[in-house]
């Protein structure tokens, strides 16, 4: 059934056609309209789930972790400081492998008191053992959490959908909601190896020695590797059911393209309208969506890249002290490869600035003239401050 | 494609308002996209809503600063804001106004299009919020249907039955009374 709804909305559907079984969330602009529609369907019945409301983010991600525990399939959503502040559990959750699926809605974080997106929030917990996914629609939002669950609870371990404040989050398009039965076969019920039981005791979360800890870490990192063939897999299987799929990466007319752009979230989007304008002027110039930002799909990103002359990296954010974050994971990824594109870095849309095809265009512009990068940071769209 | 901006105030139910405008055109096969004024929004305060309509999917993921047809819910917005900032050459304003004499009283400028309907007396008439505070989003609706370039008007009443539950009588009348009272001024 097709409907006309907004990001959040389609969070909402995801998680309720995902039969969720435990949600507990604490609202926080821009985010709340999701739990707010799960609080609904769960009064209303359509939603067969236990709501849990709590006084924190920590408590949300703490309760979703008991649920997981307990062998619920649990979901939670949050922005920025809501996300923060639930920093020391989503280490836990990833750590204790629990296949729980958050919503991140991008929200710059504060100060400056700010609702807008820009992606520092999600970034930040880049190194917590979490899959993230950007989406650049709200037909990839409800996919996403869909294809979310299935990923995590085949390979234990916890993953962030995240959608731009705003761009998404509280714009309306059309959505293609999967049916429910098809969701149910792409989706059984969660059926986890171990889980808290009364009649067969087991710690979770105990003491571990140096004896054994190394090997615990090893296989989260062992997971996330395996991630990356599961999540292609799984991307392939929901296809056959909804006719749609994403890929980790996507590249866009980058055929012979000497320039491409790499981007991820809703700037993604407005660039395949800027691409097209300029390969029908015949233009050599494509672009590249990163949709898996962890595990970092290098490999993918490596072959899409190599054979072009310039990218240029588009960051909604900034690692302060480096720059662009997904430029520093190109770079990294580049680093030991014999053929490397000149990799250049732009930041823009930082604190929910508008991101029009003119912004993109001063990047293309940039990067038309310029034949040697080097590592300086270039800002788009920046006002001149002295 | 075609690119709207609403002026409103909040409480008005101006996104709700373009979000039953763009069910009405995506049940005629059309790709839209709306969304608020990216901020916090107060009741009774100046709000905007936008929306994208195109034949094929919508890619732009950015603002609207140079719209097609703007709609104006309140004329006494007129006095605070310049709605018709942007429009492009030979745009359209509707504007929800009593005057009969548009193009001298309202002061809006040249080079573009105005329609008029006074839907503040036509929801009143029917009941739709109260005499000082009109919900007049429906009878816009309905006037907007009565545009050269306005979605079928029996397509729109489909979207209202579907998503206003009270009083959806009394906004289908409103509705049809808009569409057929609305008039339309060559500036």
């Amino acid at each position: 059934m097709k409907e006309v709804m907004s990001g959040n909305h389609a969070v909402s559907y995801g998680a309720m056609l995902s039969r969720a079984q435990v949600i507990a969330a604490y609202p926080i602009t821009p985010q709340t309209q999701i739990v707010e529609m799960l609080s609904e369907f769960c009064r209303t019945g359509r939603l067969k789930a236990k709501f849990i409301k709590v006084e924190s983010e920590h408590s949300a991600l703490a309760a979703c972790i008991g649920a997981s525990i307990a062998g619920a399939r649990a979901f939670t959503a949050t922005s920025a400081q809501g996300l923060a502040l639930m920093h020391e559990l989503i280490h836990w959750a990833a750590n204790g492998r629990m296949p729980i699926v958050m919503a991140d809605v991008n929200r710059s974080m504060a100060p400056g008191w700010s609702i807008w997106t820009d992606q520092n929030d999600s970034l930040s917990q880049r190194d917590t053992g979490w899959l993230q996914f950007y989406c650049e629609s709200n037909q990839e939002v409800i996919d996403t959490i869909i294809q979310g669950y299935k990923i995590a609870e085949t390979v234990l371990l916890p993953v962030m959908v995240v959608l731009d404040a705003f761009v998404l989050s509280h714009t309306s398009e059309g959505v293609d909601i999967p049916e429910q039965k098809l969701v149910d076969k792409f989706l059984p019920p969660y059926k986890p190896q171990y889980k808290m039981d009364l009649n067969q005791t087991l710690a979770f979360g105990a003491l571990v020695t140096p004896d054994y800890n190394f090997e615990l870490k090893y296989q989260i990192q062992e997971a996330m590797e395996y991630s990356l063939t599961l999540a292609r897999k799984v991307d392939k299987e929901f296809k056959r059911f909804s006719g749609r799929n994403y890929g980790l990466i996507e590249p866009y007319r980058c055929a012979r393209a000497e320039i491409i752009l790499v981007t991820s979230g809703t700037i993604t989007s407005t660039a395949r309208e800027v691409i097209d304008n300029l390969r029908k002027q015949g233009e050599k110039i494509g672009l590249l969506k990163i949709r898996m930002f962890r595990p970092f799909p290098a490999q993918e990103v490596i072959e899409a890249l190599e054979d072009c002359k310039k990218v240029a990296v588009i960051d909604r954010n900034i690692g302060y002290g480096v720059g662009g974050i997904l430029c520093q994971e190109i770079k990294s990824a580049f680093c030991n490869n014999a053929r490397r594109p000149e990799i250049f870095g732009y930041i823009t849309g930082i604190g929910g600035r508008d991101v029009t095809p003119d912004t993109i265009m001063e990047i293309v512009i940039d990067v038309r003239k310029n034949n040697k990068a080097d590592n300086r940071i270039k800002y788009v769209g920046l006002r001149k401050l002295r | 494609m075609l690119e709207i901006r609403m002026h409103g105030r909040g409480g008005q139910g101006g996104v709700v308002a373009l979000e039953m405008l763009a069910s009405t055109y995506f049940k005629q096969g059309q790709f839209v996209q709306v969304f608020p004024e990216f901020g916090a929004e107060r009741r009774g305060a100046p709000v905007a809503a936008f929306m994208r309509v195109d034949k094929r999917p919508i890619r732009l993921r950015c603002k609207i600063y140079k719209p097609d047809c703007i709609i104006v819910l309140d004329p006494v917005l007129l006095n605070s804001v310049k709605v018709t900032d942007g429009l492009k050459k030979d745009g359209w304003v509707l504007i929800n106004t009593d005057t009969e004499n548009p193009l001298e009283n309202l002061k809006l400028g040249k080079g573009f299009n105005i329609a008029t309907v006074n839907a503040t007396a036509i929801a009143v008439k029917y009941g739709l919020g109260s005499r000082t505070s009109p919900i007049v989003n429906t009878t816009m609706l309905g006037a907007f249907c009565g545009l050269p370039f306005g979605p079928n008007i029996s397509v729109l009443k489909n979207t209202i039955k579907g998503k206003i539950t009270i009083k959806t009588n009394n906004n289908l009348l409103a509705a049809d009374e808009g569409c057929k009272s609305v008039k339309i001024y060559q500036n």
